[in-house]
């Protein structure tokens, strides 16, 4: 019954991905907006631009191309940027994003080491003692932190530690082969917006999960019985928690798949997300089409965790009637 | 209960009884009225802020205006202009007066972003309500699209459609609607499949109401509520969402001045103190906190249930 939900599950994640693929290629294929027209110029005569054209491979019908796209992406050929075609220096994509997908691996991993235990210890402290001081305060500045766009945040770190303090740099401009402090110096402040906007999910939807079990009735029992609070907590509400924690925390890694967008703009920090902005500034549409794939395919996966762990926590699916 | 009364009486009668069941009050606790207070102060902005801004949102300050009395330099900067009598919330880069520029953008922002959330709502409840009410097929064929459309980062799919098509207003307005359609998409059919299988539309149907009937009469009344509070909440998304891709330069372009994009123009500026990034940031602060803090009042009076609801 649980590997039937599971393996239903799966299913419907390819499915997903499936289409999400199909809608990114129409996106980027069919629609107008022609790159062989841009990268020629207004001047290009129409003999040039259609063999342009075919050395592209823009001349066969969408559904052709479609496939073609798909069996290079899935055997890993992401094709060749277009920026270079013109010039006749194509850079392989995968070439490109390599190093990028590094840098933005880096960046959220960081994120992801501190903000999910920090965000758990609040999120728990405040459910823990709900209606307090504490938690009114830790409820109303993470509502807060939740509604302001990620660049408020980001321009208010500048503004402290870069201009102020003068601490950190306002850019996280990476040479390569940064290590030790230089790398933390240049990641902290993206990494820090992050870890803010981040944990301010993490911990509302924590106090949210904890306090939801801790209305239930068993919760309700034990405190009848006289179940010391920490017994409760620990043996009781905590254990039946974890599943919706770590869909908590799988959904937020998903959301930070939108966060990195803004935050690695904004510092200039040259990942995957700032790769993606430049490439639709330019209609570099390979390039576009190929991170599309890699962070829809990302969060597809994180979602489909964040399922996996629902399914798997709730004891009526394991143990089925 | 009104609702079994209700078809107890003649069809003539109808129109003169209420749909829905009375009104619970809802009382708001500071932070909902603080909210609405703040709301009401922008919606006031969007209608007469053009005619009460100091400066045209286009108009370059003159140097003249920025010379203090004594001093011989005669060519003063007009860029990035601390806060003062002449520019109350400072200059921006190009010698602009902020204030005025945010009280020309609230149009902008505001705008769009709800005309994009009330197009959002028009196919969202529309294809919500039709897959609650409609057949089996419908409702697969409507849920595994929309599944498919809500595993893609909606900042993805803005960057993808932005990358194909090119960013005018009436576009972004397009593309948001029907990005946030899928999430009010959920919320519709759930709320409306709930209303479906409810007593009183059984009643309705054995009476032989048609199903126009009974999605006007029966189902809209009853998921109004919900889906107001859902407004809002959807409202600030599309808010952040529109002022995230002004700030990537793809959304609002210039020389329009919209929040959003006023803050990635002055992004420069703020190496040097300067406030002009900082207002248009907190104008969007002021305005999504607000709404969420009446959200949040009004989701934690009518016992959770309704903010859960919007969670799932």
């Amino acid at each position: 019954m649980i590997w039937r939900a599971l393996l239903g599950r799966l299913g419907i994640s390819v499915v997903t991905l499936f289409v999400v693929s199909v809608l990114i290629f129409i996106g980027t294929n069919l629609l107008p907006g022609d790159v062989a027209q841009i990268l020629l110029g207004q001047m290009a005569t129409p003999d040039s631009l259609a063999a342009l054209q075919a050395k592209l491979g823009m001349d066969q019908p969408g559904y052709v191309r479609y496939f073609m796209w798909l069996r290079d992406v899935a055997t890993g050929d992401m094709g060749f940027s277009k920026a270079g075609l013109g010039a006749g220096n194509a850079t392989p994509i995968v070439q490109i994003i390599e190093p990028r997908i590094f840098n933005t691996l880096q960046l959220t991993g960081m994120v992801a080491v501190i903000a999910i235990p920090f965000a758990l210890f609040i999120g728990l402290l405040a459910a823990m003692r709900p209606g307090t001081r504490l938690d009114r305060t830790v409820t109303f500045s993470t509502l807060s932190l939740i509604s302001v766009p990620d660049f408020l945040v980001a321009t208010f770190l500048v503004l402290i530690f870069a201009v102020h303090l003068g601490w950190l740099p306002s850019i996280a401009y990476l040479k390569g082969g940064e290590t030790g402090l230089n790398l933390i110096r240049a990641l902290a402040m993206p990494a820090l917006t992050l870890i803010i906007v981040v944990s301010a999910q993490i911990i509302r939807m924590t106090r949210a999960t904890v306090l939801n079990v801790m209305s239930s009735p068993y919760i309700e029992m034990a405190i009848l019985k006289g179940v010391p609070r920490k017994r409760i907590i620990l043996r009781h509400a905590l254990l039946n928690a974890i599943g919706p924690i770590v869909n908590v925390i799988a959904l937020n890694l998903a959301w930070l798949v939108g966060g990195v967008v803004i935050v690695e703009q904004i510092f200039a920090y040259p990942g995957l997300a700032k790769l993606m902005i430049d490439a639709v500034l330019v209609r570099d549409l390979p390039l576009v089409q190929a991170c599309a794939m890699i962070f829809c395919a990302s969060y597809i996966v994180l979602i489909f965790i964040a399922d996996m762990a629902s399914i798997l926590s709730n004891p009526r699916l394991r143990h089925p009637k | 209960m009104t609702e079994t009364q209700q078809s107890m009486n003649t069809s003539s009668q109808f129109d003169e009884l209420p749909d829905a069941p009375p009104k619970r009050k809802i009382k708001l606790s500071w932070s909902g009225k603080l909210g609405i207070a703040v709301l009401v102060f922008w919606a006031i902005i969007v209608v007469i802020g053009p005619s009460i801004s100091p400066y045209h949102e286009a108009e370059f300050l003159d140097e003249s205006l920025f010379i203090v009395p004594g001093s011989d330099e005669k060519y003063p900067d007009t860029d990035f202009r601390p806060p003062s009598r002449i520019v109350l919330l400072g200059s921006d880069y190009m010698g602009r007066d902020t204030l005025s520029r945010i009280l020309f953008g609230a149009r902008t922002t505001i705008g769009i972003s709800f005309i994009a959330t009330l197009l959002a709502y028009l196919i969202g409840v529309t294809l919500g309500i039709a897959a609650a009410v409609g057949s089996r097929f419908l409702d697969m064929v409507l849920s595994r699209l929309n599944d498919a459309l809500l595993s893609i980062p909606s900042i993805m799919l803005g960057l993808v459609m932005i990358a194909a098509l090119g960013s005018t207003i009436p576009l972004l307005i397009l593309l948001t609607g029907i990005i946030y359609a899928a999430s009010v998409f959920r919320i519709a059919r759930s709320l409306g499949q709930e209303v479906m299988v409810s007593d009183f539309v059984e009643a309705a149907r054995v009476r032989g109401e048609g199903l126009w009937w009974i999605i006007t009469r029966e189902i809209l009344p009853n998921i109004a509520m919900p889906l107001a509070t859902d407004f809002g909440l959807r409202f600030v998304w599309v808010i952040l969402f529109i002022s995230a891709l002004s700030f990537l330069g793809l959304g609002v372009q210039p020389p329009m001045s919209d929040w959003g994009s006023m803050v990635k123009e002055n992004l420069p500026g703020l190496i040097y103190g300067a406030v002009a990034p900082i207002m248009p940031a907190l104008a969007i602060a002021t305005l999504t906190i607000s709404v969420n803090m009446i959200v949040d009042d009004i989701s934690a009076h009518s016992g959770g249930k309704l903010a859960k609801r919007m969670i799932a």
